[in-house]
């Protein structure tokens, strides 16, 4: 908690992006990362909700649970995590572009985390639309033909439970999913910001926090992607 | 020690303020000025104040007989919701924070304005969307499950607008949220240079920790009401048993929110009694830094007592015993601050002004608001006395006898400041004293009525328990006279009081080292702090003189 | 129990009581004793670490006696003793319905012996309610889709208000009713007035008319566990966990039966969701329960592959 006044930098008074109740860009700076990252653990204690009545129910109906989460499709699974994952590495190169000034490289890797937020959203519209040929989707249309065992013989599990295991999914992969549409969203605003030269080596505060949000929504999938696919896994 | 005519030797009267800079419509509605959004939270927040208290008006009516004969059982049903979530949403949560934390923090602390303006405007504009939304709701027919939203009964059974309703909370939750994380990243960024985190006002004190509590708590609440529109939407199943789900799981989601909540609503009413109790007895607070860890204490402390709403919920006899003993934690630290408090009047100068006899009224009925806390934490009682009207007297004397008092109190100490004018202290005494008295007459026959069985969202009950609820419904029509008397004189004062000081008070902050009202970007320099927080001894010393640091 | 509530409850009053004059007093006698006065200036005081420590410890060490007393109240409220009349109630919008164990049925109204104790067993048709008598000073939230208890004994003959104690609609207000206690031989009368069959036996038909014979028997192993002398023991279960077979877990095998595979059998039992009601539900309950009174020479085999018929009652442990 350092003193918030520091020595004014010259070339700050004459920065354009320099608010009014700030005394310098370094405070300015400061306060706009601490307000993102803040807003980052509200979002924590969003999922965090959902992510508790999933472990709660995971407990108490396991079974149910488990024969819904092996319907889920791995493969997709595991191609989502990778790609939001390189998404992330790009994310990062165009921060580390902006701050060495090259306005071009960072336009190029936003659009490409862009791209690969849509190749993200993409890939999940396929597993939605199997889920709902499958019938797996909440509601009045839902009906579920239960798992085997290793023997091939099927086992009963009560279809209401299970619907809680698909109630769960679409609400923690569909919240997830909004806020990759509101990511994409910045992060083509911030893109076509850059374009227009908005950013420079002086000024770039507002990709760095756009990334840090990116990293979030990416971290969030990373414990989604487990606890939905990969866990009472047989085969 | 108000004093009406102007000090020859204090700062003038600025030629442009906030409230003169600019009148038009645009100027107000697009403003970044945190002391306008604070002027403008003010006025929404009162309309919504009335509104709850119109429908507390017609609670207190129905309940005078005992027979339901003013409306009908669906109608009251919704009349208590109403009340209920206007009063904790719309009104108790925002009502400190939104306005007197808007406009005083950034005073407080030496800040030309709050960290993120536009977001503090989009705040308040969330506020007004979710407000309009809640009254769509209300003409369209309104909700009746209760401000608690308990399942299965609002997802399954109720078949009013609970969906819009709940979408109308989801949306003043952000409003709260985007303020808890301005003040927090204000106070830890733009301090005046000298104002270490031990010179704080405890006012900010209590800010920071109430944000702390809006930040974490709030999106629970957001994500649980989601969960609750999806399963009512779609027919889920998350939290309806017939479907597979659980219904407690919605009260420990529920409760994991709203406990901390009332919580983000005593806390800066706290740090409010704290800058009163200062001032008028011209003392430094005794046990400056135990009252300032206290406030946190409390925040931290308040995330770990959720599940006391839920003793005879069917939670497990060691998770009641778990959380009964938690509960009685939380008392210290509130204890400590009544104790510093009253302390603080020992071998004080004190002066008997209406903030010091609101400070007073918050000193007493927050005492036995919380003593009645106890009560409920205690296991043995609370399987008794839990939904009955001894809860509901209970939330009152902390909510209406705490939070309320204190920000009266607060509107009043910082009238001067926010308007520039002075309000009638005569009326002002009087407002007070029929608060007082007619918050008492009201709800202390409550707690009686509780204890001998009456529970609570009963719009018919039998006869046995008429005269207590007679009682209280006489002492309301007193209450309400208390709380318009100042909407009155305040709205007065605006054109025919005295024109204000700097300071008025001679009060320590720096928020009295600016005129009255302040210019819009608060001060002309950014001052340089070198003294430590309720410096009165050195105030005092120097009368009437340039207040010391200026 | 009532009056002991009622002591404890005078207890914390008092002691509020005291508190809050206390306080009232001092900040009065202060106001007054230190009102400003011209020339006479404020002591300064900074604080005192030892007056905080104490006022913090002292309360805190009041507050324990609050809680130890409370908590010891409420395990005693919590645990019905074993030898407990049990009752049946079901709560619906808006009303109560109670069954006796002999079959008598009634309405937003309990009959109840003196000097007997006397177990509820709760569920809801719909909503949360609140199963709540102020006169016992007792409270049970009724949840749906499982049990929650209540127990009492009734020492004074009387009628007493029944309330609903938890928000439920409509007419949440009007769901009240009487808990009417009786001396022993009037209730005997009042006891024998009524038509219905027993609540296990009528749980036996059910039993055989649902089917549930058919897995579940008696004189060989079946698909299912031989429900002899198998309520309140423990169970193995077949991912490990060892559970008390207790009402829920009655109800829960009827409508969930996969939550909880017995160890050694397999996931076979269909779901009654749906297909039975909680009066239903609850008299299968009580025939289950009726099962473990009996002596167990005629059940002969426990819940393991290998028969034993050793024909021991109570002790033999379930795995």
């Amino acid at each position: 908690m350092a003193d918030s006044q520091a020595t004014v930098v010259e070339t700050d008074v004459q920065n354009p992006e320099l608010r009014h109740h700030f005394a310098d860009m370094e405070q300015q700076k400061n306060a706009a990362s601490l307000g993102m990252w803040l807003f980052l653990v509200t979002e924590i204690m969003f999922f965090g909700g959902m992510f508790c009545a999933y472990l709660v129910y995971r407990t108490s109906h396991f079974a149910a649970l488990a024969a819904g989460s092996q319907t889920l499709d791995i493969k997709w699974g595991a191609i989502n995590t990778a790609v939001l994952i390189v998404s992330s590495v790009t994310v990062v190169l165009a921060i580390n572009a902006i701050q060495f000034g090259r306005q071009k490289l960072t336009v190029a890797y936003l659009v490409i985390t862009v791209l690969l937020g849509f190749v993200f959203l993409g890939i999940k519209s396929i597993e939605y639309t199997n889920k709902f040929e499958e019938h797996h989707v909440p509601g009045p249309g839902f009906h579920f033909t239960g798992t085997f065992d290793d023997n091939g013989k099927q086992i009963p599990v009560a279809e209401n439970e299970v619907q809680l295991f698909f109630s769960l999914y679409f609400a923690m992969t569909g919240m997830h999913a909004l806020h990759m549409i509101i990511g994409i969203g910045i992060m083509s605003t911030l893109a076509v910001m850059t374009w227009k030269g908005r950013f420079s080596q002086g000024y770039y505060t507002p990709i760095e926090n756009a990334g840090l949000y990116w990293h979030l929504v990416d971290i969030i999938w990373i414990y989604l992607f487990p606890l939905l696919y990969l866990i009472s896994r047989h085969t | 020690m108000a004093s009406a005519a102007i000090p020859a030797n204090s700062i003038p009267v600025a030629k442009t303020n906030y409230l003169t800079n600019g009148f038009s419509l645009k100027s107000w509605l697009l403003t970044t000025d945190h002391k306008r959004i604070a002027v403008l939270y003010l006025i929404s927040v009162t309309l919504f104040f009335f509104l709850g208290g119109f429908f507390a008006m017609l609670i207190r009516l129905e309940l005078l007989t005992p027979q339901g004969d003013l409306m009908q059982a669906d109608t009251y049903n919704k009349v208590f919701t109403m009340h209920g979530m206007i009063m904790v949403f719309f009104f108790l949560i925002p009502v400190v924070p939104a306005t007197l934390g808007n406009f005083l923090v950034p005073l407080m602390i030496g800040a030309k304005d709050l960290a993120f303006p536009r977001i503090n405007l989009l705040s308040w504009y969330l506020y007004v969307i979710a407000g309009g939304l809640f009254l769509h709701c209300m003409l369209v027919g309104g909700v009746d499950t209760g401000w608690t939203f308990y399942t299965p009964f609002s997802t399954a059974a109720s078949n009013t607008h609970v969906i819009e309703a709940g979408l109308a909370v989801f949306i003043a939750g952000f409003s709260s949220i985007f303020t808890g994380l301005n003040f927090i990243v204000t106070v830890h960024r733009m301090r005046a240079p000298g104002l270490t985190w031990d010179r704080l006002p405890l006012f900010i004190w209590a800010n920071y920790a109430t944000s702390l509590i809006m930040i974490l708590g709030t999106p629970v609440v957001a994500i649980t009401i989601v969960l609750v529109a999806v399963e009512r939407l779609f027919h889920l199943g998350i939290f309806d048993p017939r479907l597979g789900g659980d219904p407690l799981l919605f009260q420990h989601l529920f409760w994991f929110y709203s406990h901390p909540a009332v919580y983000i609503m005593i806390l800066p009413s706290m740090g409010v009694i704290s800058e009163l109790i200062t001032c008028f007895s011209r003392k430094r607070i005794f046990g400056y830094k135990f009252i300032a860890l206290s406030s946190v204490a409390i925040a931290v402390l308040g995330f770990l007592v959720w599940a006391h709403h839920m003793f005879v919920a069917g939670i497990s006899l060691y998770a009641a015993m778990i959380f009964s003993f938690l509960t009685f934690f939380i008392g210290v630290p509130s204890a400590i601050k009544v104790f510093n408090w009253t302390a603080t009047l020992y071998r004080g100068a004190i002066s008997y002004t209406t903030p010091m006899l609101y400070a007073f009224g918050f000193i007493g009925l927050f005492t036995i608001g919380g003593l009645t806390g106890l009560f409920l934490a205690t296991l043995g009682i609370d399987v008794h006395v839990t939904d009955t009207y001894f809860v509901v007297a209970h939330f009152h004397y902390v909510m209406v006898g705490g939070v309320l008092m204190g920000f009266l109190g607060g509107m009043h100490f910082w009238w001067p400041k926010i308007s520039g004018r002075l309000y009638p202290e005569g009326w002002a005494r009087l407002s007070a004293l029929l608060v007082f008295v007619g918050f008492n007459l009201t709800f202390f026959p409550q707690f009686i009525l509780g204890y001998i069985g009456m529970p609570r969202r009963y719009w018919q009950y039998p006869g046995e328990f008429q005269v207590l609820n007679v009682l209280s419904t006489a002492g309301a029509s007193v209450l309400a006279v208390g709380y318009l008397l100042p909407m009155i004189y305040f709205l007065w004062s605006l054109r025919y009081g005295p024109i204000a000081s700097a300071n008025p008070w001679n009060a320590a902050g720096l928020e009295w080292q600016t005129t009255s009202p302040p210019p819009t970007f608060n001060f002309d320099e950014t001052p340089v702090v070198t003294w430590e927080a309720y410096n009165y001894e050195e105030i005092d010393a120097h009368p009437q003189e340039v207040p010391v640091g200026r | 129990m009532a009056w002991q509530v009622d002591a404890l409850y005078i207890y914390l009053v008092l002691v509020a009581a005291v508190m809050t004059l206390l306080i009232f007093t001092a900040v009065a006698i202060f106001a007054v004793k230190y009102r400003v006065r011209p020339g006479q200036k404020a002591h300064q005081i900074e604080g005192s670490i030892v007056l905080e420590i104490g006022w913090s410890i002292i309360p805190f060490g009041v507050m324990l006696t609050f809680f130890v007393w409370g908590a010891v109240l409420f395990f005693k409220e919590r645990t019905p003793p074993a030898s407990a009349t049990e009752v049946y109630v079901v709560a619906k919008q808006w009303m109560w319905k109670i069954e006796h164990m002999e079959g008598q049925r009634e309405i937003n109204e309990l009959h109840v012996p003196t000097g007997q104790n006397i177990k509820l067993i709760m569920t809801s048709q719909d909503v949360i309610h609140s199963f709540y008598v102020p006169a016992f000073r007792l409270k049970q939230d009724v949840l749906p889709g499982r049990y929650t208890t209540l127990w009492f004994k009734a020492t004074q003959p009387g009628t007493y208000h029944l309330f609903c104690a938890e928000y439920c609609g409509t007419s949440h207000s009007g769901m009240i009713g009487n808990i009417v206690v009786m001396e022993p031989q009037q209730y005997a009368q009042w006891l024998s007035g009524g038509p219905s069959a027993p609540l296990p036996e009528a749980g036996k038909e059910l039993f055989s008319s649902l089917g549930c014979a058919t897995c579940h028997r008696f004189d060989v192993q079946g698909r299912g566990p031989n429900l002899t002398n198998v309520f309140n023991k423990p169970v193995l279960l077949e991912d490990g966990r060892t559970v008390i077979a207790d009402e829920n877990y009655v109800r829960e095998s009827i409508l969930s039966p996969t939550a909880k595979i017995v160890s050694g059998f397999k996931p076979v039992m269909p779901t009654f969701q749906g297909l039975v009601t909680d009066e239903q539900l609850n008299a299968l309950v009580a025939y289950v329960k009726s099962l473990a009174q009996q002596p167990s020479g005629a059940a002969g085999a426990q819940n393991q592959s290998t028969a034993s018929p050793t024909g021991q009652p109570k002790n033999m442990q379930v795995q």
